[in-house]
């Protein structure tokens, strides 16, 4: 019986496939753990353990890769010295390794052909393709300038290609992580205090008093240890006060939950700050000690009583102060979260500002539980030669928006677009682990763009929407699979982690080190690619550092001691903020000068019309943007995204749970696929919502193709935050199609 | 010695990484899983309640499962755990049946399969892969013979509730409310 049992799993094993016969075997013995010699096989196994940094998402959490002794890649688990996630990897880093075991991968580079007439990719060799794509480089460069290259980066990978671009003379860089994403609280926050927020945010959740979330939905992203400092929050009995038109996962538990009408957050904040000051609950002493313009900012405030934003906000005046007395109750220890992805409505800049003025008002910034001075430790540069000097670059393209930090890829998708009047033209782009076409709004343009360009090449792991429009497309290893910079962390100490490959790349894949060194040979810059492994730069780096690689390669992450001073103010000295006046900028001189407000104001922006409803949008927390639906772990958590629909409006229009809709926005784009109705009271009458990242139209996606809703293509009207560039993407609106509009088109 | 789980309501996110590592650390088929993220929703906008909570096998000390199994595959270690041995499983179902927490499945081999607390891992003096990953630690382990466990002081200190206590099957899987 038992010995056909087993023959019988064998023969059943082999027909899964692959990765699942060579594993059955175990599957049995480790899942039946009552044979005894079985299970102590099974726990003397000796796994192998590298390290590394995750790359599923930006906060970059220090793990370990298990392997066996077959090498195959069994589990990752967070590395317990890591202050970004303390052990503990998020559902995103443990599923990594469906990252590498994704049967999807891109395989092989990929060149642009014409068979019969029709365009398609033809396999290439890396010889092919690298040379293909340096001498259409080398070409735009002679006949344009280096300039004219655009690269368009996300994650660790983009700093190998910034320094290929930065040798070749480009500073044409941008990356949708700015005025897509985080932008407008940087700016604001520099404005106000000086220093930008920065990754990981100097947030002290672990042991505030008070955090107030404005959208911000933690527990919904995984940002690792913020999700974990706001669970020990919890266990502190912290107030938690949550600012969302939806029910989010932070909504419910949190102590106060202002269910606000979309769009009206700055009049909340205005109206807190009436409180603040009218009832004489301010930090007085913070205030006069580090605070400019306090006088100018009450003066602003005093308008705006909590009727006042009752009547935009729809939060009860009682409701307004309670809150505001909550947070002076547990000030200084209290934190108005600056948010992550926060380009909304196009006064996002002036929101943050709003934020940061509130954090200043109850002086947390700099205080125990409130804002942490934030440290990292210097990773010291290779020696290369001096990069040339571009003539002009990023902040040329984007100089009409004069407080950007970084590059606007939405000027650069324009600066693209051919027009006389153009003087910084963008003719290729080379886009390396972003998948445009779910991350920049506007895909009219953006479509537009990529036509006019006169060279596109993709570099990245999967084939994703933006992969289709490339000349050339070049297979990425994934991070399991190479080494890469070294992670050196902003946090409360300094630490470093490195990332080393725990198995060799998969099929005909390459680490981007690597790409970035052969083009860089090809383009006449090898000088500054002086290593034949990336393995050598970061051995010469960790020297510097005091340590090693041998050393690394044991521990995984080094932690440094502090050297910048304490982690909180010291009250007894003085201490300038590195703001132009060395204070808190309430009243920003700076922002009147080029002819914005000082202070945030409160705009009334668009709202939906009838039968229209506001396109909210946020993360599920087994995803990362649109890079992770096809992960087979991930997509098994998660395969497709829903709408959410308040029951009042499944009731008018007569929609169930489960029944497919289309969407319809208010420029008559129609969604290319439809998404699955979720009737649920945790969203507002007046919006929808869905997660964003899904709704892929590349077919080589086995599991992620035509599931659900990509959100981006129906944000066709944007509100751009003049004063940065940001681009507002809260303001577009749906109606819902009960009949497939699609019907009889094939997409 | 008897081993149970502690889940804190209050702090679980609904994120899914208990299941995740299960599958990673069990090696649990693609589309099968050992333990799995609950949400309910109570009231209407704007007052509304929401619980999520990550669920698995009871290891009830009364177990219709073990009870049902005609071969005796499925069966109840000393400290609790209930456990099935797969190659005395003919893969009837009817543990499957039984199961008031829907808890077991058929695996793609043949046999059916289940949480085990990771009684592997337990031997090594490791925690479940669920309890040692969770972001929000919301997750606890222990003997609850020993008054002095985290898992009997939290029992002690907190209010909690077990699931379909009326099946009569005295759960060991706890959820502080």
């Amino acid at each position: 019986m038992t010995t056909s049992r087993r023959k019988f799993i064998k023969i059943s094993a082999l027909g899964l496939g692959g990765v699942a016969a060579t594993t059955s075997a175990l599957n049995m013995f480790g899942s039946n753990s009552y044979i005894d010699e079985l299970v102590k096989e099974n726990v003397a196994k000796k796994f192998k353990r590298t390290p590394t940094y995750c790359e599923v998402c930006f906060w970059k959490c220090a793990a370990w890769t298990y392997t066996d002794e077959k090498g195959a890649v069994k589990k990752i688990i967070g590395n317990d010295n890591d202050p970004h996630c303390f052990g503990r990897l998020c559902p995103r880093g443990t599923g990594g390794v469906g990252m590498y075991n994704d049967e999807d991968r891109l395989k092989t580079p990929l060149i642009r052909t014409t068979v019969n007439g029709e365009e398609t990719f033809r396999e290439a060799s890396w010889e092919e393709a690298l040379d293909l794509i340096a001498s259409k480089f080398n070409g735009i460069k002679e006949k344009y300038g280096a300039e004219s290259l655009g690269l368009i980066k996300h994650g660790a990978p983009g700093a190998h290609l910034e320094h290929l671009y930065k040798a070749i003379g480009s500073d044409t860089i941008a990356e949708p992580a700015y005025a897509q994403c985080r932008g407008p609280r940087e700016t604001g926050f520099a404005l106000t205090f000086g220093s930008w927020v920065g990754s990981p945010e100097p947030t002290d959740i672990r042991d505030t008093k008070c955090l107030v979330l404005i959208g911000s939905h933690i527990g919904e992203n995984m940002h690792n240890s913020q999700v974990q400092e706001m669970s020990d929050a919890i266990d502190n009995g912290a107030t938690i006060i949550t600012v969302d038109p939806r029910f989010s996962t932070a909504a419910s538990k949190s102590t106060h939950w202002l269910a606000i009408k979309p769009a009206t957050d700055i009049a909340l904040m205005l109206a807190w700050m009436h409180v603040l000051i009218e009832e004489n609950l301010y930090d007085k002493e913070y205030v006069k000690k580090y605070a400019l313009g306090f006088k100018e900012l009450k003066e602003h405030v005093s308008q705006y009583t909590p009727e006042w934003a009752y009547g935009i906000t729809t939060i009860e005046p009682e409701e307004i102060r309670k809150t505001a007395r909550a947070m002076a109750h547990a000030a200084p220890s209290v934190i108005v979260h600056p948010g992550r992805h926060v380009t909304w409505y196009g006064d996002d800049t002036q929101r943050a500002r709003a934020m940061a003025s509130l954090n200043a008002l109850l002086g947390s910034w700099g205080r125990r539980g409130g804002f942490y001075f934030k440290e990292s430790i210097k990773v010291p540069k290779y020696p290369h030669p001096a990069y040339p000097h571009p003539k002009w670059g990023w902040h040329e393209i984007g100089a009409q928006y004069p407080l950007a930090q970084m590059g606007i890829t939405t000027e650069v998708v324009k600066a693209s677009i051919p027009n006389p009047e153009n003087k910084y033209p963008v003719k290729a782009w080379l886009v390396a682990g972003t998948n445009i076409t779910k991350s920049i709004p506007n895909q009219k343009l953006l479509k537009e763009a990529i036509d006019a360009l006169e060279f596109m090449v993709v570099i990245d792991t999967m084939p994703m929407d933006v992969t289709g429009y490339a000349d050339v497309v070049l297979p990425e290893c994934t991070y399991l699979e190479r080494y890469d910079g070294i992670r050196s962390a902003t946090n409360r100490e300094p630490s470093i982690a490195v990332r080393v490959p725990a198995v060799p790349p998969k099929y005909d894949s390459k680490p981007t080190w690597w790409i970035a060194k052969q083009l860089g040979e090809r383009m006449g810059v090898g000088e500054f690619f002086n290593y034949d492994d990336f393995e050598e730069v970061i051995e010469w780096q960790l020297q510097k550092m005091g340590t090693s690689l041998d050393e690394m390669k044991k521990i995984g992450v080094k932690n440094y001691p502090r050297t910048s001073g304490p982690l909180f103010l010291n009250e007894d000295e003085t201490y300038n903020f590195p703001t132009q006046s060395g204070k808190i900028e309430l009243y920003s001189q700076e922002l009147k000068d080029l002819g914005f407000d000082p202070m945030p104001k409160y705009t009334k922006h668009p709202e939906p019309e009838q039968g229209f409803y506001r396109l909210n949008y946020g993360r599920a927390p087994m995803h990362t943007f649109s890079r992770t639906a096809n992960n087979p772990n991930l997509n098994d958590l998660k395969s497709e995204n829903n709408l959410w629909v308040n029951p009042k409006v499944a009731r008018i229009i007569g929609l169930k749970t489960g029944q497919e809709v289309w969407l319809k926005n208010q420029d008559d784009i129609i969604s290319s696929f439809g998404i699955k109705v979720r009737v649920t009271e945790r969203i507002r009458w007046d919006s929808v919502y869905m997660v964003h990242g899904f709704g892929h139209k590349e077919k080589q996606l086995s599991r992620a193709y035509g599931k659900g809703i990509n959100d981006t293509e129906l944000i066709s009207k944007i509100a751009v935050d003049p004063i940065m560039g940001g681009t507002g993407m809260r303001g577009n609106f749906v109606t819902i199609l009960t009949e497939n509009p699609h019907k009889n088109t094939e997409i | 010695m008897r081993y149970a789980m502690v889940i804190d309501t209050l702090k679980c996110v609904g994120c899914s990484d208990c299941v995740v590592a299960c599958q990673t650390e069990n090696d649990v088929p693609i589309g099968y899983c050992r333990d799995w993220i609950t949400e309910t929703v109570n009231g209407a906008y704007p007052s509304i309640e929401l619980e999520l909570k990550s669920e698995r096998c009871n290891h009830c000390e009364n177990a219709p499962c073990v009870r049902c199994c005609p071969t005796g595959a499925s069966h109840q270690l000393n400290n609790g755990i209930v456990l099935v041995t797969g190659d005395e499983c003919i893969g009837c179902g009817a543990c499957i049946e039984s199961c008031p927490y829907d808890a077991r499945y058929q695996h793609p081999d043949g046999y059916v399969d289940k949480c085990t607390f990771c009684h592997h891992r337990l031997e090594k003096g490791q925690l479940p892969a669920c309890v040692s990953v969770c972001p929000t630690k919301c997750m606890y382990f222990g003997d609850l013979d020993n008054p002095n466990s985290e898992v009997s002081e939290l029992l002690k200190k907190r209010k909690y509730k077990t699931l379909a206590p009326e099946a009569g099957t005295k759960p060991h899987v706890y959820y502080l409310i």
